[in-house]
């Protein structure tokens, strides 16, 4: 079982959703990164996001453009952030790990080398913003030999017959992205969440997770009484960003604040009502 | 229920049999006939060999599909084709006329060379083709506010013309850079009642007008139509600017007939994005001695690090929505482009070019900014045109290859914009202060 099915695995047991914090990877330097994804597990987070810098990040709104602009100067490649991976592996072998990015950086590595890189430096699951259902036989073949789960998005925009497509060959978990935006904007209501749900309830049993929009403990727990884990990345971000001095350079309170933050919105998730109608067979399904 | 869900594709497969053997024919026989032609592309996934797609997030990707088939639908229907020819003429100022440049012939001695004059089309350059064709497109499809990117302000003007005729709502997104050396553009786009955004991200050009075009699309699905002014981005858009950039050359090549009573020796065109190239090159793709040459900005010099040419320095990668030639690092970051000519100043290009460029068909060279600003003046002087900076790097290509080539050898040149709104940019650089 991989760890991301794993872990959904134990928290369903647990009666509770995941909380995904997610980082940029060289944000604001590598050594500052490393030390916040070290101290995630720890603060609450159930499985992490780790997002690599691109010039282009074009689904992302201001708070996230920043962070990558910081963490492309922090030194950020696939390369140095697959080896924090791996450094962060050596202490904990249970916490997944999901790369979200673009695809021109993969691509440019060779997405064969990729997924053995990955895999080999202990990455669960790939999220690549730029590559729909349609493009993703570039990658597929590579990160099913390597046991890397190709996380599907689902957005608002996404009709009910578009849905066999896209959660076609899907593994790990679905996200859900919860509005038509960029990250970091706007925040679904909790009617429009409940609506989205079944659609994709219907069509998989994979856990679901809701990204885009997700700031508060409040949201986040409101998020997994529907869903299966809430992403929340803007707002940490966003808290990181509040600690640098005048240069972009990390403060003394950097790490600290960032997890203080996830350990926040960790008492909302956890402080949740777990899901009442948990269909049997969902346990079982993501193996 | 998820058992039943699973099995769809399968149960979808064994019902299809019969449609799929008749599909599968009918595609080997629109391979046969593509096989003849180099007309044919994209494929059905949007490729040109391996270039071009659909690389977006799943939020636009149900927009781009239904885009794809309005307008196959759009093409196929005849009163969108006569609507479109209708304001082609009577608003854009359709045909365009061919020009002899015969004082710049004799000053190049050497190949007679014909403009196809682009520029004396309404709003002064080639933009207004795409525009009008994708603006009746997006009034079919009952979208109410246009969004565009654009680097020197053609492609904006013109969106933002062809709003205020239909009575749009347009946003334009223009690199911050862009904004300043192309002011009178960016008025241009104000008197015309668009909302002009300076996007302040990266060098503030057209690259980062464009990422800033997708955030907005994905943000404002429901009313928004994304009016693209290249041959680039998710297919169907390098196809669809293609085709309604294809009069250029359709245009061109019986105009050259009836002067000459042939086709030429060579078709030169300045390629940023590519939309200009590609339109006049299109209809010669199949004449097999008419040489295709695409000329990209190599700013302070090929490998000066400061330029824009993406097939001669770039390598395939993929963004906005499509693979192509770009200019980016060993990690696969995208470079930031330099050119005298904000149209030109972009580190991809079309991916038809792209692929042209790796079959072979079309060639691509490099044109620095002093090359380019030399030709502007040239023009200007013998021939009382002034060129838009973007065409006037085809035109310095026409001034080398021209004084080697026999005085019976034709140069069909895309004079694709005129060059008003670059004088500020040229006064500056020739030391004259206005």
């Amino acid at each position: 079982m991989s760890r991301i099915a794993a872990r959904f695995a134990a928290l369903e047991r647990e009666g509770r959703g995941a909380l995904i914090p997610y980082l940029e990877a060289g944000d604001p330097d590598m050594e500052t990164a490393a030390a916040i994804l070290d101290g995630m597990p720890e603060a609450g987070a159930d499985l992490i996001e780790i997002g690599v810098p691109f010039t282009d990040p074009m689904a992302d709104g201001p708070i996230i453009q920043a962070a990558a602009r910081r963490g492309l100067k922090g030194g950020a490649t696939l390369g140095r952030t697959l080896e924090m991976v791996a450094r962060f592996r050596e202490r904990d072998d249970h916490t997944p790990i999901v790369l979200m990015g673009y695809l021109n950086p993969i691509d440019s590595y060779g997405p064969e080398r990729f997924c053995a890189d990955a895999a080999r430096a202990g990455v669960d699951g790939l999220i690549i913003v730029d590559l729909p259902s349609e493009e993703a036989d570039l990658i597929e073949a590579h990160s099913a030999a390597n046991a890397i789960d190709i996380i599907r998005l689902v957005a608002p925009t996404t009709a009910d017959d578009r849905l066999p497509l896209v959660l076609r060959n899907a593994s790990g978990f679905i996200y859900y992205v919860s509005i038509t935006g960029v990250t970091g904007t706007r925040t679904a209501s909790e009617s429009d969440l409940a609506a989205a749900l079944p659609r994709l309830r219907a069509r998989t049993d994979l856990p679901v997770a809701i990204g885009f929009g997700i700031r508060t403990p409040d949201q986040a727990a409101s998020a997994v009484r529907i869903a299966d884990g809430a992403v929340v990345a803007s707002a940490l971000i966003e808290t990181l960003a509040g600690t640098l001095d005048a240069d972009g350079r990390a403060g003394p309170d950097t790490v600290r604040r960032v997890l203080d933050q996830v350990r926040t919105i960790a008492n909302g998730v956890r402080s949740a009502r777990t899901r009442t109608e948990t269909p049997a067979e969902a346990t079982e399904s993501p193996a | 229920m998820n058992t039943h869900a699973r099995s769809m594709p399968a149960d979808a497969a064994g019902a299809t049999v019969s449609p799929q053997t008749v599909s599968a024919q009918l595609g080997a026989l629109a391979a046969e006939h593509r096989a003849n032609t180099l007309r044919g592309g994209p494929d059905e996934r949007g490729r040109f060999g391996i270039f071009g797609g659909r690389f977006v997030a799943e939020t636009l990707m149900p927009l781009i599909l239904e885009l794809d088939q309005a307008y196959e639908a759009a093409k196929k229907d005849h009163a969108f084709r006569a609507e479109l020819d209708f304001y082609l003429k009577d608003y854009v100022g359709r045909p365009s006329p061919l020009w002899h440049a015969k004082r710049l012939s004799a000053e190049l001695g050497g190949a007679k060379v014909y403009f196809k004059r682009e520029e004396l089309n309404h709003t002064g350059s080639h933009k207004l083709n795409n525009v009008m064709g994708q603006i009746l497109l997006a009034r079919r499809m009952g979208r109410t506010r246009i969004i565009a990117e654009t680097g020197a302000g053609q492609h904006g003007v013109a969106t933002a013309t062809v709003c205020a005729l239909l009575g749009l709502k347009c946003v334009v997104y223009m690199g911050a850079t862009d904004v300043a050396r192309q002011s009178p553009n960016v008025f241009r786009m104000r008197l015309l009642g668009a909302e002009v955004h300076a996007v302040e991200t990266g060098a503030g050009t057209l690259k980062d007008a464009m990422n800033e075009a997708m955030r907005d699309w994905v943000a404002n699905v429901a009313d928004t139509y994304y009016l693209i002014g290249t041959v680039a981005g998710p297919h169907p858009y390098p196809a669809m600017v293609r085709d309604f950039q294809c009069v250029i050359g359709e245009e061109a090549r019986a105009q050259l007939q009836d002067a000459e009573g042939r086709l030429p020796d060579a078709v030169v065109a300045a390629v940023g994005g590519g939309s200009n190239a590609m339109g006049i090159f299109h209809p010669f793709l199949d004449e097999p001695d008419v040489a295709l040459i695409g000329v990209e900005a190599a700013g302070r010099g090929l490998d000066s690090g400061e330029q824009a040419a993406s097939i001669s320095r770039g390598r395939p990668g993929v963004l906005h929505g499509n693979r192509t030639y770009l200019l980016q690092d060993d990690e696969g970051q995208i470079q930031e482009a330099h050119s005298i000519s904000a149209g030109l100043d972009y580190p991809g290009i079309g991916p038809e070019h792209s692929w042209l460029h790796d079959i072979g068909r079309a060639q691509y060279v490099g044109i620095t900014d002093d090359e380019a600003l030399d030709a502007f003046q040239l023009c200007t002087r013998t021939e009382g045109i002034i060129p838009a900076l973007e065409c006037a790097h085809a035109l310095a290509y026409v001034a080398k290859i021209a004084p080697a080539m026999d005085p019976e050898r034709i140069i069909l040149m895309n004079l694709s914009g005129r060059g008003d709104k670059d004088i500020f940019t040229v006064a500056e650089r020739l030391g004259v202060k206005l």
